[in-house]
């Protein structure tokens, strides 16, 4: 037995993270329906309620946004973009992880991530709604944000394709849309399980239509996978491409600060750095309510820390080379523009985002604290407070100092900014108790696969080896 | 194990595809017609307060456009004719008609005729007669054959794209000065020529961007 375990670390080239004693087939099935056959738990409708109400805060806050205009918002001369957008890259970055897991992990071979990948798409998903909403409500007139589809219209209007903001709604919808396509493709073969443990006719139907007749045939495992790998590949390069477009909204532009070269690959770490704390977040409340240990081991908490530090330290080193790049161009605007959010009146914001960006994430080093779950939960919390307030930095310090400085002023968000932002906290996770009660949170197929008992040179107690 | 869905059900998915393009098509093609300023906004034709016969005054009698709307080539506004323009004529000419019993009303005392207004555009767009005028754009262009109607209507939608389409593309639609108010004139066969001198003589090249109709 012991000499098998070993044979599938080594068959598999990673360590081995699911405990074969604790697992078994049947046991996975059993656990991951069994979160949504039972009745509902009354702390998830409590958690929904919750959910709910911020929810409608966000619905109240955008109609009356509508109504009166983005004026509501703490917007003025200079900083004429403010939460909207902060909250929106915000957002974005935070559904760069489910993407990384399910698709480049995917292609590197690296089998931990099935326990963790449905999660973090689904993350992804509904993270990238959450910021799909923000450019969509800060167009003032609401009713024309159809302009920038290209639509043939009656006024002869058409995007201006040089517009970074342009690319952004391409990239962000594209990148939607394959994460999608990713998640439901993954999901088929445990909708079929769903659908064939269904007691109800209702269920049974629903399931049926969205597993899309699945029989788990040979011929119909080849073309899944096939079509699984290609969907990876197809999402690969969107991980690196959907925040290096949304960077171009900033280095496109001319204003100091927001005018660098490093800004699509740092932040492109940032994302990654937020989404994985992200997922960390949820996980661990996840594994908790769910009883999950076993399956969500500490093995993969730590493995996502460990990308978070280095992800962190990616974030560190932009951050460093920026003032760097400023000192050494000899644009004293640059230079003005960095000393600016570092001693500036945004100094307390630059703060609070080296303190949770860089300093927070090297307690990682650590291998106690790494596998620590209260110390990870907060970490993960930290840090993507501190990649909002990045975001802010970026925004609020270069825009409030810009080059006449009879135009500097002071930004303060509203009541409304804020609530907007809280409220779609709410939608966030009011999507995401629908799906954790609707929808197997954790890919049955894919755990059973890592099993080793799936592996074929694995020999069961009772085998011949015995 | 027993099966969900009836047999039937196989028969589905092509009838699907076959719904979803139908439906898709429709609403293109609802939209397109149906949303288009060539549905909602030409051949608007209001009930005037006074049946105003432009046939009449214009074709039968002959009364040059500028008669009445006399402002037209100097203001961005073709002004519609006040109350005394009307009666300049009308004092003499049929002043007991029960059809100008509003603008004798109007007349005695002295309150502006309230007539309904047919081409109208958004308040963020900014358009000028005068200069359409100078460079040789006729009232038919836009107006249509105005001296055949008994009551007038929009002739064209007045979209953006309607505007661009002449800024763009002007050759069509220019004549020589004399013959603005011409509802006859035909454009002649060397009229690409022609277009082509007007402009160099005037030096016309329309305006395409954004400010110049939003300023």
């Amino acid at each position: 037995m012991a000499n098998g375990t070993e044979n599938i670390a080594e068959y598999s080239g990673t360590e081995q993270a699911l405990d074969p004693d604790k697992l078994s087939f049947r046991g996975i099935t059993d656990k991951i329906s069994g979160i949504t056959e039972r009745r509902t738990p009354p702390v998830w409708f409590v958690a929904f309620g919750a959910a709910f109400s911020l929810f409608l805060v966000l619905l109240g806050s955008i109609g009356y946004l509508i109504w009166e205009g983005v004026g509501i918002w703490g917007l003025n001369n200079p900083v004429g973009w403010g939460w909207a957008i902060i909250n929106f890259v915000w957002w974005v970055g935070i559904g760069h992880a489910g993407t990384l897991i399910s698709a480049i992990l995917f292609l590197l071979r690296q089998r931990w991530r099935t326990s963790i990948n449905r999660f973090a798409e689904a993350m992804t998903l509904f993270a990238i709604l959450c910021a799909l909403i923000f450019p969509g409500i800060h167009v003032g007139r609401i009713w024309v944000a159809y302009w920038m589809a290209p639509l043939p219209n009656q006024m002869s209007m058409w995007p201006n394709f040089r517009s970074p903001l342009l690319w952004d709604v391409f990239a962000v919808s594209t990148y939607f849309t394959a994460s999608l396509l990713f998640w439901y493709t993954g999901l088929i073969p445990d909708l079929a399980t769903f659908r064939d443990r269904a007691k109800k006719k209702i269920k049974k139907l629903i399931f049926g239509i969205l597993s899309l007749g699945w029989r788990g045939g040979n011929r119909q495992w080849r073309h899944y996978e096939l079509a699984y790998l290609i969907l990876a590949g197809i999402s690969t390069p969107l991980v690196l491409s959907v925040h290096s477009v949304v960077s171009t909204d900033f280095a496109v532009s001319i204003l100091p600060g927001w005018h660098t070269t490093i800004f699509p690959p740092y932040f492109v770490a940032g994302a990654i750095f937020s989404g994985f704390a992200m997922v960390v977040t949820l996980t661990i409340i996840a594994r908790k309510i769910f009883s999950l240990d076993h399956i969500i081991t500490l093995d993969h908490l730590e493995k996502m820390n460990k990308i978070m530090l280095l992800t962190g330290m990616m974030v560190g080193y932009a951050y460093s080379i920026e003032f760097f790049i400023a000192w050494y161009s000899g644009n004293i605007y640059e230079q003005f523009a960095f000393l600016n959010r570092a001693f500036g009146n945004y100094s307390w914001a630059y703060w609070i985002m080296i303190s949770c960006n860089v300093l927070i994430p090297q307690i990682f080093w650590v291998k106690r604290w790494r596998r620590a779950v209260p110390v990870m939960f907060v970490a993960s919390i930290i840090i993507n407070i501190g990649m909002w307030f990045e975001r802010f930095v970026i925004v609020v310090t270069s825009l409030s100092r810009d080059f006449l400085p009879a135009n500097w002023d002071y930004y303060r968000p509203t009541f409304w900014d804020i609530s907007t932002f809280v409220g779609s906290f709410g939608l966030f996770f009011t999507l995401f108790l629908l799906f954790i009660r609707l929808l197997p949170m954790i890919s049955m197929t894919e755990i059973k696969g890592v099993l080793p008992q799936a592996d074929p040179y694995h020999h069961c107690p009772g085998g011949h080896n015995e | 194990m027993a099966q969900i869905f009836p047999e039937w059900t196989n028969k589905l998915p092509p009838y699907i595809a076959l719904g979803v393009i139908i439906i898709i098509t429709g609403v293109v093609g609802f939209v397109w017609y149906y949303f288009s300023p060539w549905y909602t906004d030409v051949g608007y034709r209001p009930e005037q307060p006074v049946t105003f016969s432009h046939k009449l005054h214009n074709d039968d009698l002959g009364i040059d456009c500028r008669y009445c709307h006399n402002l037209v080539e100097v203001s961005p506004h073709a002004n519609i004719p006040a109350t005394q323009t009307c009666m300049n004529c009308h004092t003499l000419i049929k002043p007991d008609s029960e059809k100008l019993t509003k603008i004798s009303e109007s007349w005695n005392l002295e309150k502006p005729m309230q007539w309904v207004r047919i081409h109208k555009l958004p308040d963020y767009v900014y358009f000028d007669h005068s200069i359409h005028l100078r460079a040789g754009v006729g009232c038919a262009s836009c107006h249509g054959n105005i001296n055949q109607l008994e009551v007038v209507k929009q002739n064209m939608p007045l979209s953006m794209s309607w505007c661009l389409d002449c800024h763009r593309n002007p050759d069509e639609h220019l004549r020589p000065v004399s013959e603005i108010t011409n509802m006859y004139w035909t454009p002649p066969d060397d009229q690409m020529v022609l277009a082509k001198t007007i402009r160099a003589e005037k030096d016309i090249n329309p305006n395409t961007d954004c400010s110049a109709c939003h300023r």
